[in-house]
């Protein structure tokens, strides 16, 4: 079971509220992204569901489990890829298992070959490109046990192309290896590619403002950009931002 | 290179100014001695290295440990760091005699002045190399679950890996100088002895002897320690940039 469902969270830091009464829920094998503008408190969500601070309010239950404050409940890749430079490729993608104390150097090596690593378990992460080392972060979350996996901005720092390139890639690849997604990010085309669904945030102190279905069928080809539909989703959801960003 | 051109010409102006050998030697001198009363020095060379190297086994595991533990209970970092760099502002040619007062001719007083020189440069090198871990990375390990003993071992430990060894790198060089000074208080043997012996009894060229054994001994053992770095950090490349790459 990897349903996550937050309810009314609220977080202050020094008294500047950050977030307010958030509600949120994520199915089974769902892929959610979260869209908000810059400093609306997505990463002190994400802080919150892994576990690094108790929220003032409100609950976070995975699986039906209360998980606040409780570090390692889910997966995490975060915006850099983070490897660890002493580390080898295959012993990198293997560390958040690892850490939750469920190794299985068979599967990972399956799975660096599955992402287009073959060839690099051995190899050290300084010899991997932008792209490659997102890859090998993001197996290493898909190797974790945990059913949910939580995405922070992973494909920001990297150029356009590599950037198409990867979600292409990471929807493939989560098509063959289910998980519950929460996939936040700044960029509307993204969470509109990816998504099954979009939450839109507001300002600080953060909310829901708006949930989008995306209703393109799987699996999804790059050309659903250029539709209709696709412009149409953008445009709603661009004003949705807009209005929630001029209060 | 540089090293040849000043013996060459330290060679040709010795005996220009006819400087007499017990005021300083050529190096043909120094090195004919060198050869010649092997015999008579040998001994003190491997006692002196023996003292230098456990010396130093105890002064880094000292050193590391203490960094290890200065590093994982803060409170005793507060409390005992100004204590470690006042510990290395006492003149240790002050300390020498008080612990032969104390502890006697013995080895122990010896190994307490080598065990003082080495351990500082590794625990400061140690608890830097701890300390500037990256923020990303932490920050990773503690999202996917990692307590403070896996954060330790699995990010921290081999992240102070480079900065370990070049402490260890000094406290290697350290040691011998350490050794030596320990024997000048009252040995039985040890290059130490020989040096001062040499130069009471004005043999320069045997305190020159002396002074040559010594530089190549902390050599050695600083290439020693260049060549197990080489062998345990692998992931390190000569170009650096090795983070982000």
């Amino acid at each position: 079971m990897a349903e996550l469902a937050i309810e009314q969270l609220t977080k202050s830091f020094d008294g500047t509220e950050v977030l307010k009464e958030l509600s949120l829920n994520i199915r089974d094998d769902e892929f959610v992204a979260v869209l908000g503008p810059s400093g609306s408190g997505k990463s002190t969500l994400f802080h919150l569901i892994g576990g690094l601070y108790e929220p003032d309010a409100g609950s976070i239950l995975l699986g039906g489990e209360n998980i606040n404050g409780q570090k390692g409940s889910v997966s995490y890749m975060p915006q850099s890829p983070s490897l660890l430079p002493w580390r080898t490729v295959l012993d990198n993608v293997l560390l958040g298992a690892e850490i939750a104390g469920h190794k299985d150097q068979q599967a990972a090596i399956q799975m660096m070959e599955k992402a287009g690593l073959a060839g690099y378990e051995q190899s050290y992460p300084h010899q991997l490109s932008g792209g490659m080392k997102q890859r090998a972060a993001f197996i290493r979350s898909l190797l974790s046990p945990q059913p949910l996996i939580l995405l922070d901005e992973p494909f920001s720092a990297l150029d356009e192309f590599t950037r198409s390139e990867m979600q292409k890639w990471l929807l493939d690849i989560w098509q063959h290896n289910k998980r519950s997604i929460l996939f936040v990010t700044h960029n509307i085309e993204e969470a509109l590619f990816l998504a099954d669904r979009i939450l839109v945030l507001s300002k600080k102190p953060a909310r829901v403002l708006a949930e989008f279905k995306v209703g393109f069928a799987r699996p999804r080809a790059e050309d659903i950009t250029l539709t209709e539909e696709f412009l149409q989703y953008k445009k709603d959801i661009y004003k949705v931002l807009k209005k929630g960003t001029g209060e | 290179m540089v090293l040849i051109l000043l013996l060459i010409i330290w060679q040709v102006l010795v005996p220009l100014f006819e400087v007499p050998e017990w005021l300083l030697p050529n190096p043909y001198q120094i090195g004919l001695e060198a050869v010649n009363s092997w015999p008579n020095y040998s001994g003190h060379l491997f006692a002196t290295i023996h003292l230098s190297i456990l010396g130093f086994l105890i002064g880094s595991s000292v050193g590391l440990g203490g960094a290890m533990m200065l590093h994982l209970v803060p409170k005793l970092r507060e409390t005992f760091y100004p204590l470690l760099i006042l510990s290395q502002n006492i003149p240790i040619i002050v300390l020498a005699p008080l612990l032969v007062i104390w502890f006697g001719f013995g080895l122990l007083p010896k190994l307490i002045i080598i065990i003082l020189v080495c351990f500082f440069p590794i625990t400061i090198a140690a608890l830097d190399g701890f300390r500037q871990t990256s923020g990303e990375l932490l920050h990773y390990m503690k999202m996917a679950g990692a307590d403070r003993h896996e954060i330790f071992w699995k990010l921290e430990w081999p992240h102070a890996m480079p900065s370990i060894f070049s402490g260890l790198k000094i406290a290697a060089t350290y040691s011998v100088m350490g050794a030596v000074i320990s024997e000048w208080l009252g040995a039985q043997e040890g290059i130490g002895v020989y040096m001062t012996l040499a130069s009471s009894s004005f043999q320069t060229t045997q305190v020159f002897v002396a002074i040559l054994l010594i530089m190549s001994l902390s050599m050695l053992f600083f290439a020693a320690i260049v060549l197990l770095e080489k062998r345990i950090i692998r992931w390190k490349t000569s170009g650096g940039g090795n983070l982000n790459g």
